[in-house]
């Protein structure tokens, strides 16, 4: 028997419109100064721009700071250091900000030849802030068949908003797959499982074919319940 | 005229859905865009394309050429290269010129649309309507402002900061002023004569036209004869590539009957290329599908300029999957990541080791062509324009970060 929810899940998909903030840093000191004090859409934009504009590379490039400092200052050691900053580990875009602050003041402390790194001119890093423009798509689920046949269709762009957007910018617990599974379907184990997924890490169509394998293993597990309930 | 449709194969299904539904928003909302030309240059190019599919997703758009003599676009053609940072005069009969004809434009052409959209400082006084109207303003400006004369600038300062927004195609380009300021990059229109598929058999007939032999690699430059494109910093380039790669080299591009500097790099090119038979220096006319042919004939393509605005002809080359080679200057950084879409350098040697490891590294040059296409098709097409326009348009109606439509 398929269970179905009382609500159903429907697929949003946000478009980002990129917003200059004038804001510029030539070293690692004014770098750290404005990620302390630029707006939570700034972190946000590049913390994920680079994941969401490049979704088709594998493995994923790092998040804009640390490519600026691997490849306009020049020091891939830090560089990684900062791209290795686990931003799943974290539960808000404050938390994020915090992060990357230690991180870059730790380093300072601890290699001091950092100070002396600039950009060239022209190559400064430029803060820029994302503007998302939410809005429901076509894509409607109650059962966990067809949710998985919606995740199948639905854009990159929704399963980013649904997988980084809502946890962060939304400051929602975990994503929203997870979320409508465990709440409205009881589907608890994975719910789990798709929480675990680091999106970071993969490609936009990695995490789709992913999230899939989970459904796709419990939809077999349930109906081979059903079948030996039959008999 | 082409159809939103037309893209879909090439852009996607689920982008062309997105633009009619950003466009539904619109819905009842005119735009007209004013700018200086309507043939010529690259912002009647886009205008061209744009306004048409605006009015065909339902959004009432119109486009408005301001008028002028001789001396007014004398004064403006001086404006736009002190605002690119050259060393220009600009005397106060010029500024005369300049504001009386934009007084006069904007008391002929009625600006009455909800939103209206100047391109670049020639059309600026517009605004001077403003105040009696409560429509919005959109200042687009396509040219590279980060090393403008600073008197230039400030002289437009006044107007610019009228406007309800402003448009960059770089962050680099951004300015502090107290209005809102947007990154729309430019874009190509895949279904254009300089950027469609080509078959293999035009390529050969183009290449057999110019006396060009397929027979060693091709390293090429696209570009009009002027120094800050740095033709000779190419041909040096290449020469210490050929000392280990047998390779042959294209500098193709025009000059301008009313640019004598132009003509004069030109044969300054024709002599530091003399005695190499490899080297082919291309005059070309405005032939868009020889550009478009040249380019997919090359195994790597180059831009080394000194300075560069956007730099289309780099996204032109990565849209055709070659592997670039490009001055981290202007906009070319924003299409081109390091070692992911293509090679970045900051010198003739720094060219020359990228062009080497593209030519002896087949598999690594494939691998960042085919990032570079995809990073077009994801970032730079006419779609994704048109869509960060609606977007844009949008946004002059909210004010918080989080928009739901």
């Amino acid at each position: 028997m398929t269970f179905k929810a009382n609500e159903p899940f429907i697929f949003y998909s946000s478009l980002q419109l990129v917003e200059l903030t004038g804001v510029k840093a030539a070293s690692l000191a004014e770098l750290a100064g404005h990620i302390r004090a630029i707006g939570a859409s700034s972190i946000y934009h590049h913390t994920h721009q680079f994941v969401r504009q490049h979704l088709y590379l594998s493995p994923e490039p790092p998040n804009d700071f640390a490519y600026w400092v691997s490849d306009v200052l020049g020091d891939e050691r830090f560089g990684e250091a900062l791209s290795a900053i686990d931003i799943m580990a974290y539960p808000s875009i404050g938390s994020i900000r915090e992060a990357l602050i230690s991180t870059i003041e730790r380093a300072l402390g601890e290699r001091p030849r950092l100070k002396n790194l600039t950009a060239p001119e022209g190559e400064e890093f430029d803060f820029l802030k994302s503007i998302s423009f939410i809005f429901p798509t076509d894509y409607k689920a109650h059962t966990l068949g067809e949710f998985s046949d919606c995740l199948r269709l639905v854009s990159l762009d929704s399963i980013y908003f649904h997988m980084f957007e809502a946890r962060l910018r939304l400051e929602r617990p975990t994503n929203d797959f997870s979320n409508w599974l465990a709440t409205s379907l009881g589907e608890e184990g994975s719910a789990v499982n798709i929480a675990r997924i680091d999106p970071y890490t993969q490609t936009g169509e990695g995490i789709r074919a992913t999230i899939l394998r989970i459904l796709e293993r419990r939809i077999k597990a349930l109906a081979d319940i059903h079948s030996t309930a039959q008999e | 005229m082409v159809k939103l449709e037309e893209y879909e194969p090439i852009a996607g299904k689920g982008v062309i859905g997105e633009i009619r539904l950003l466009a539904e928003r619109l819905k009842g909302r005119s735009v007209q865009h004013i700018n200086s030309t309507a043939v010529g240059g690259g912002v009647a190019e886009i205008l061209n394309r744009m306004v048409p599919l605006l009015r065909e997703c339902g959004v009432d758009a119109r486009w408005d050429v301001i008028k002028g003599g001789e001396q007014f676009f004398n004064a403006t053609k001086k404006i736009h290269n002190a605002l690119h940072g050259a060393d220009e005069e600009i005397s106060g009969d010029m500024w005369d010129i300049f504001w009386e004809t934009g007084k006069r434009n904007s008391e002929e052409i009625p600006c009455a649309s909800d939103i209206v959209f100047v391109h670049d400082p020639q059309p600026i006084a517009m605004v001077n309507q403003k105040d009696g109207r409560r429509n919005k303003w959109i200042w687009r400006c396509h040219i590279d402002i980060s090393h403008a004369q600073e008197r230039v600038f400030d002289a437009l300062r006044g107007q610019i900061i009228r406007y309800d927004a402003a448009v960059f195609s770089a962050p680099s380009f951004a300015r502090t002023l107290p209005l809102r300021q947007f990154l729309i990059a430019p874009s190509l229109d895949p279904l254009s004569d300089k950027n469609k598929d080509l078959p293999r058999n035009v390529v050969e007939e183009v290449l057999a036209a110019y006396g060009i032999k397929s027979d060693k690699p091709i390293v090429t430059q696209v570009s009009r004869f002027d120094r800050l494109k740095d033709p000779v910093g190419v041909i040096n380039a290449y020469r210490k590539v050929k000392r280990y790669m047998d390779c042959q080299l294209i500098l193709a591009g025009g000059t301008a009957a009313d640019d004598p500097e132009s003509v004069e790099v030109f044969e300054q090119v024709k002599r530091q290329a003399e005695g190499d038979p490899d080297i082919h220096v291309l005059l070309m006319p405005q032939n868009d599908i020889h550009v478009n042919a040249i380019q997919r004939a090359s195994a790597v393509i180059l831009q080394k300029s000194v300075r560069e605005g956007f730099g289309l002809t780099v996204t032109e080359a990565l849209w055709k999957e070659k592997p670039v080679v490009a001055s981290a200057v202007g906009g070319i950084p924003a299409q081109i990541r390091h070692k992911h879409h293509g090679l970045l350098c900051h010198s003739v040697d720094g060219a020359a080791l990228a062009i080497k490891q593209i030519l002896q590294n087949p598999e690594y040059a494939r691998r960042l062509g085919e990032n570079g296409k995809e990073h077009v098709r994801r970032n730079f097409l006419l779609t994704r324009h048109l869509k960060d326009y609606l977007l844009l348009f949008l946004s002059l109606y909210e004010t918080e970060d989080m928009v739901y439509l």
